[in-house]
């Protein structure tokens, strides 16, 4: 192995735990990750057929407290924040100054002028930057609380069931996008109804000294240890952008289907997501060759976009694949993607792929 | 991990067999994981060892496949347009990839190297 001047690659507090599960990690956004533990496709039906667990613990956590922080939170991103109550969650962007996103984010509300924000890992220092570039007058503290939490994600149509045996809340009487405090073995954790694969499921922040007997008993209890691998089919097959493919900096946010999550009002980078988008992010299916980030896409054999995210799609059993096109053929049916030099046609289909 | 002794091994975790069957390792598909999707070479193509003459996809990645040998391509393994796994189930077996006339073996290593080697 060749000795590399890169920085030391950071660990979650589970890492441990994914070697024990037989793991093979892999270097993901400066953190050493879980791509596999089992194989993808078994992991992939672990999730949409009974459930899995998905160590999100490299996420950032930024907490922002006090009388203007929803003022703040409402400067700096698209949605509407002051929707949000204690104990909800909500979806929201981090528009920048170069036209794209500098995230895409979750905000959970926790109490009264008390905001979690859960970032890409990837993200954590350029969001941190951002935000801190923007508290002016704010009457509000930012703090960076990553270091302290651990991020679990049990997803899958079986997650409720599972749980509920072992924690003192009604998971029944809870909705989407729920958040509360709850014991989980015996542990004090706050649980999200939230996720990132088109299930049912609840993504659990314990402390990161407790989180690998949380982790041990989610496996002893019969749910399966899912990795990066799988969780890139699940997100892809639910249509889900994941920040670094479907949007950056610079790629216009309105280009996906998610025009919601930008509400009237004032923001930083308003003047860019004004502007209307120049591509579009469409849905390809292929017949039989898997197509990857970056190869091109065309129509009648003209280049009208790349390929963002491609895959097999374990559920549906052909390759499919995100992709930004010019605007002006996005409403066409059918495509090329160029292959190792050979086109190969490709059908839009409609966004998402799969829905429970 | 099984590594057959009457084959020789590429670094790069193809397998050559003494009749000119191609294939990758036991090794290399587990590394690999769930195989989707096999592009194999054109039959009669002439290819140099080291030459990339074929593509092995699984769920997340595209992975070259090298020329283990000089020579012809004599055959290409039908089944695998139907069937990819197989290269998960039988990468000695049902899982070969191509055969060719070789004329000139590559770097390759005998069994005992190639596993100490990946081990």
């Amino acid at each position: 192995m060749n000795q590399s001047a890169e920085p030391a690659l950071k660990r979650t507090p589970l890492h441990a735990a994914h070697l024990r599960a037989g793991a093979r990690m892999v270097p993901f956004g400066g953190w050493d990750m879980p791509v596999q533990y089992a194989g993808v496709k078994a992991e992939h039906d672990a999730v949409r057929n009974r459930a899995g667990v998905f160590d999100v613990s490299h996420m950032g956590e930024f907490r922002a407290t006090g009388a203007g922080a929803l003022a703040f939170l409402q400067s700096v991103t698209t949605n509407d924040v002051s929707k949000l109550r204690p104990g909800r969650a909500q979806y929201n962007w981090l528009p920048g100054v170069a036209g794209g996103l500098v995230d895409d984010i979750y905000i959970y509300q926790q109490a009264p002028e008390n905001y979690l924000l859960v970032v890409n890992a990837s993200n954590i220092g350029k969001d941190w930057a951002h935000l801190t570039a923007h508290t002016g007058d704010f009457d509000m503290t930012l703090t960076d609380e990553s270091g302290r939490w651990a991020l679990l994600a049990v997803q899958g149509p079986q997650a409720e069931a599972l749980l509920q045996a072992h924690t003192d809340t009604d998971l029944g009487a809870t909705k989407k996008n729920a958040f509360f405090a709850a014991k989980l073995f015996g542990f004090s954790v706050w649980l999200a109804r939230t996720g990132y694969t088109g299930e049912d499921g609840f993504e659990v922040f314990t402390d990161a000294s407790e989180a690998e007997t949380v982790w041990d008993k989610l496996l002893a209890i019969g749910i399966a240890p899912a990795g990066l691998g799988a969780r890139d089919t699940l997100r892809l097959e639910a249509g889900f952008p994941l920040y670094g493919h479907e949007f950056s900096d610079t790629i216009h946010p309105l280009s996906s289907t998610y025009t919601w999550v930008v509400k009237d009002k004032a923001h930083v980078g308003r003047e860019h997501i004004s502007a209307a988008p120049t591509q579009r992010l469409i849905g390809l299916k292929l017949d039989r060759v898997p197509v990857r980030e970056g190869y091109p896409v065309k129509v009648g054999g003209q280049v009208v976009g790349h390929v963002t995210s491609g895959s097999s799609s374990p559920t549906l059993g052909h390759p499919i694949a995100m992709a930004l096109v010019d605007a002006a053929h996005a409403d066409a049916l059918a495509f090329e993607v160029e292959v190792r030099g050979r086109d190969h046609p490709a059908t839009r289909m409609e966004l998402p792929f799969y829905k429970r | 991990m099984n590594t057959p002794n009457e084959l020789k091994y590429a670094a790069s975790h193809e397998w050559l067999s003494p009749d000119g069957t191609v294939g990758i390792s036991d090794f290399a598909q587990d590394q690999l994981g769930d195989v989707v999707y096999v592009e194999l070479p054109a039959v009669g193509r002439e290819v140099k060892a080291g030459d990339t003459v074929a593509v092995v996809e699984s769920v997340k990645t595209a992975s070259d496949i090298y020329a283990p040998a000089s020579g012809t391509i004599t055959a290409v393994n039908e089944e695998l347009a139907g069937t990819p796994e197989l290269v998960n189930s039988g990468p000695y077996e049902g899982g070969w990839l191509f055969k060719m006339d070789v004329t000139e073996p590559g770097d390759l290593m005998d069994a005992g190297a190639y596993a100490s080697a990946n081990s």
